[in-house]
Order: C-alpha cells, then sequence, then structure tokens
C-alpha cells in the first residue's frame, strides 16, 4: 500500500461514479410498505364479492328476459319464495332438522377420525391395522356406499347420521394422520429431555402439533357433510332441506328448488367461515404467509 | 484446585461413564469414553466436528435410542438439557414453555427464574416475538426452573452474534454458579470453553484425550497470560485444522 501524503495540496474530487453502476432509489423515511411476495392482507367481509359479483349477473340476466323463469327464477322470486316458506314455518322446521343431522354426523365423524387417527399415528399396530383399511377405503366413494348403508342400517336417521359421518371421517383422519406424521422429531426428543408424562405429550404437543391438520380436516369434513346431507335427504326423507327441494322438484316449483339450494349454499358458506374463524384463533401463535 | 479435587473424590460423582462406546450412529463413534463429574463441576467437552462430542451428549441425555453400543454410564435423575436451538414450542407462551410438564404450581418459581435471564414480564409472549438471544435464555430458563444436578448444553450459544453469546456467557456462568448444577458443555469455541469451564476434557479418536484444569487466576494479568497459554495447548492438540 502506498504512503499517505503528508500535505496534499487540494482534496481531490471524489471519483465520478461509474456510468455502469445504477443505483436503486428508495424514499426515505417512506419504508417498503409491505413484502412482495407475502399474501395479501385480507379486507373485512372480501369474501362476499364473488357472492356478490354473481348475484348482480343473475339480476341482469333476469331483468332483461334472458334467462327463462322456468329454467331459473329470478332471485327476487326465489326471495318471494323464501319469505312465504319462513311465515308459514317450512323452512325453519326443515333447516332445523337438516343442521341436526348434520352437526350429528360431523360431531361422530370428526371424533372417529382424531380418535382413529391418534391411535393409528402413535401406535404401531394401530398404524398397521387402521392406516391399511383407511388407504383402503379412499378408492371407493362414500356414496357408493349408500346401497350397503341402507342394507344394514334401514332408511331412518341412524343411516343418514351414519353416511354423514363416514363423509367426515375420512378428510379428519387423513389430515390429522397426516399432521401427526409431520410432528418435528426435535420436540419428540425435548419431550424426552422433560420426561414429559404421557398425558403431557399428547395435550402439550402432539394435539397442538397436530392442529394446523386438525382444523384442515375439520373444514373439508364440513364441506363434506353437507354434499353427504343433500344425498340422504332424496332418500325417503319426509323432513329436511333435501325432502323439501325433492317434493318441489315433483310439483315443479322452481322457486322453492331454488331456496334450498340456496339455504345449502349459505349453510355451507356460513359452516367455512365458522371454521376459519376457529382456525385463526387456535392458530394465533403462528406466523404464515397466508395469514 | 484442591478443594474442588477433595469434594469430587469425597462426594459420589454427578456423572460416571465407564468404558462408553457408540458405534454405527449418525454423527462420531466414541470408543471407550471415561469420565466423571463432580457435583457443580463446569465441564467443557472440546473436539473436532465428528468426535463424537454430540453423541456423547446425547448418550447421557438418553436420546441415543437408534445408536448401537455398550458401556455404562450413570447421570443424576433431574437432568436438564439444552439444544443447540431453543426448540421452545411455538403454540405454548414462554411462561408455558418453561413449565412444560412441571403444572401450575411451577408457575411461580418459573416466574423468578424468568426474572434470572432477564425475561421478567415477558411471560404471555409467544416464542416467535422474541430474538434468537431471548429464547435461548428460555432454554435456559426451562433447563434450570427443574432445579437439575446435571445440565447438558450441546453448543447452546453456536446460533447467536458475537454480542449476544458474550452476554450469554456471562448469564450461564451466573446462573451456574448461583444454580450450581455439574453442567457438561459440549462447544468447538476453545475461548468459550476457557472463560466458562472449570475443567476442559477433549474427545479425539472417541476417546478422552486431554483432561485440563482451567483454574483461572483471578488478577488480570496471570488470567490473561493462563488463558493464552491454554488456548495455545488447547490449539494444539485440536490440530492445524480449525474444527
Amino acid at each position: 500500500m502506498a504512503a499517505l501524503p503528508v500535505s496534499a495540496p487540494a482534496p481531490a474530487p471524489p471519483p465520478a461514479r461509474s456510468p455502469t453502476s445504477r443505483p436503486v432509489n428508495r424514499v426515505a423515511g417512506r419504508p417498503a410498505a409491505r413484502n412482495r411476495f407475502l399474501a395479501p392482507r385480507s379486507v373485512r367481509g372480501g369474501l362476499l364479492l364473488g357472492p356478490a359479483l354473481l348475484l348482480l349477473y343473475w339480476s341482469v340476466l333476469s331483468v332483461n328476459g334472458w334467462l327463462d323463469p322456468r329454467v331459473l327464477p329470478a332471485p327476487w322470486t326465489a326471495l318471494d319464495a323464501a319469505i312465504e316458506l319462513i311465515r308459514d314455518g317450512q323452512l325453519e322446521r326443515h333447516l332445523a332438522v337438516s343442521a341436526g343431522r348434520a352437526l350429528a354426523g360431523l360431531a361422530l365423524g370428526a371424533v372417529a377420525g382424531v380418535v382413529l387417527a391418534l391411535l393409528s399415528g402413535l401406535s404401531e399396530l394401530g398404524g398397521y391395522v387402521i392406516d391399511g383399511l383407511v388407504q383402503m377405503k379412499r378408492g371407493v366413494p362414500i356414496l357408493a356406499l349408500i346401497p350397503f348403508m341402507v342394507l344394514w342400517l334401514g332408511i331412518g336417521e341412524g343411516m343418514k347420521i351414519s353416511v354423514i359421518a363416514l363423509a367426515v371421517f375420512f378428510p379428519m383422519y387423513i389430515q390429522v394422520h397426516t399432521a401427526l406424521r409431520a410432528i418435528d422429531i426435535r420436540y419428540v426428543e425435548l419431550a424426552e429431555t422433560l420426561r414429559l408424562s404421557h398425558a403431557a405429550f399428547l395435550l402439550r404437543i402432539v394435539l397442538p402439533g397436530a392442529l394446523p391438520g386438525l382444523l384442515t380436516g375439520l373444514r373439508f369434513g364440513t364441506t363434506a357433510a353437507w354434499l353427504a346431507l343433500v344425498v340422504v335427504e332424496q332418500l325417503n326423507a319426509t323432513s329436511g332441506i333435501g325432502y323439501m327441494v325433492t317434493l318441489a322438484r315433483d310439483y315443479a316449483q322452481t322457486d322453492v328448488m331454488l331456496v334450498g339450494l340456496v339455504v345449502y349454499a349459505l349453510l355451507g358458506f356460513g359452516s367455512d367461515l365458522l371454521v376459519r374463524a376457529l382456525e385463526r384463533h387456535a392458530l394465533r401463535w403462528r406466523r404464515s404467509f397466508g395469514r | 484446585m484442591s478443594a474442588l479435587e477433595t469434594a469430587a473424590q469425597l462426594a459420589a460423582p454427578a456423572v460416571s461413564i465407564r468404558n462408553l462406546r457408540r458405534t454405527f450412529t449418525l454423527k462420531g463413534v466414541l470408543n471407550g469414553v471415561d469420565l466423571d463429574i463432580a457435583p457443580g463441576e463446569f465441564v467443557a467437552l472440546l473436539g473436532r466436528s465428528g468426535s463424537g462430542k454430540s453423541t456423547l451428549l446425547r448418550a447421557l441425555a438418553g436420546l441415543d435410542y437408534e445408536a448401537v453400543g455398550s458401556g455404562a454410564y450413570q447421570v443424576p435423575e433431574r437432568t436438564s438439557v439444552i439444544f443447540q436451538d431453543a426448540r421452545l414450542l411455538p403454540w405454548l407462551d414462554i411462561l408455558g414453555n418453561v413449565t412444560l410438564g412441571l403444572g401450575r404450581a411451577a408457575r411461580d418459581s418459573a416466574r423468578a427464574t424468568l426474572a434470572e435471564v432477564g425475561l421478567a414480564g415477558r411471560e404471555h409472549a409467544w416464542p416467535h416475538e422474541l430474538s434468537g438471544g431471548e429464547q435461548q435464555r428460555v432454554a435456559l430458563a426451562r433447563a434450570l426452573v427443574r432445579a437439575p444436578e446435571l445440565l447438558l448444553a450441546d453448543e447452546p450459544f453456536g446460533a447467536l452474534d458475537a454480542l449476544t453469546r458474550g452476554r450469554m456467557h456471562d448469564l450461564l456462568r451466573r446462573l451456574s454458579d448461583l444454580h450450581d448444577p455439574a453442567v457438561l458443555l459440549v462447544t468447538h469455541d476453545i475461548d468459550e470453553a476457557i472463560t466458562l469451564a472449570d475443567r476442559i476434557v477433549m474427545l479425539e479418536d472417541g476417546r478422552i484425550a486431554t483432561d485440563i484444569r482451567v483454574d483461572l487466576p483471578a488478577e488480570p494479568e496471570p488470567r490473561a497470560h493462563r488463558t493464552l497459554a491454554l488456548r495455545a495447548a488447547l490449539l494444539a492438540r485440536l490440530g492445524p485444522t480449525p474444527a
């Protein structure tokens, strides 16, 4: 390295910036508003945008007469029908029956799914016995089982709730089982060194670790429950939304059929919102991409 | 030195390892390790990468269920482990992590221990809200609240920056004097070993090859001399390739 001159005659001008260097412009005092890679922040009620657009489209088609009311009645016709059904108490009655079936099936299927996933994930024998069966069953659609369910359980409420429970069980089991397998081995080591009891291990490490999967399973399971409900309610039912729709079809009441459809959609949408709210609360410890 | 040695001879050792062998492990093999650690003694375990430091520590922690080997060791029932990562459960708050497996009765002593590591008032923060150094202090609190007779630490400061590491050294030294567990600290950092330990042992070819008492004098100048001499000796043993 050259020695520095002791008394320089004049300070040299700063070297000119190389022409190839391109400065990055950042406005001082204004931090980047957000990370470019994060998912967009959610806006309250933003999920309603899609349904609202669909409703608008449907209304426009109906007003212009482009939509034959015999094919699909206008939204306000359906609304009138709904008001009429509520006034004479039919809708509430059918809704209560349907919701009861769905909830009973959901509860049964969810509990069975979690318990069997725990048994299969935490014990070797359970893993061989249960998981093999479940994986085999995955190839058979639930709806293909209905004839057998009718044969075994008859056509009463027991069969209906069992079909719904079965439809909920599989997504629940598969999600929880996958989540269990993904629990970090480091946490298992930690449990070992802290000499956790089996109960504490299950309660503090296994269940919270599998919770994201459990909630995903619950979302899929809820959807599956409504789907199974629609099918079983058209089998020899005497009450429920599905029965109402089947009856309306026999009398060619498209507006009532439409009300049934909208009720199913609202139930599905509403329950998904509910599960998502539950998810946000239960997983608030997590920093994640989706937020 | 003599006081410590007498104490070690009088009391039964906290840790006693006899002819411990571990083969077919992922990291390093042990080829007949013999080691005693007195109650309250702070031992640093040095060695090159792959020398079996972690294998030995994991064996003592009861985490080597997949390893094949022989030999015997004895560790106290109350043994705590600190890992290189803080290993906090993300779904439990700080207090929940410290009292994990201890029940509600331990909450008060957990608060006190959190205060000792300088985290009073953060009991209800989530782990991801803490810096790396703070998370490692929570791990230290989780280890100490169990009143361990033996503290096993596997490069606990390896992932921290130099400044934070220095603060953690002071904290660990202070708290291990206060709680007085026997400590086995696995590290590849010679200076860390000299600063913290009463005694430094080194693994070579799967055996304890070096066993030195640190005995730093209190006066600054002899202390600096002793530190330099120790570092030179240990560096020479570790060989030309830095660990």
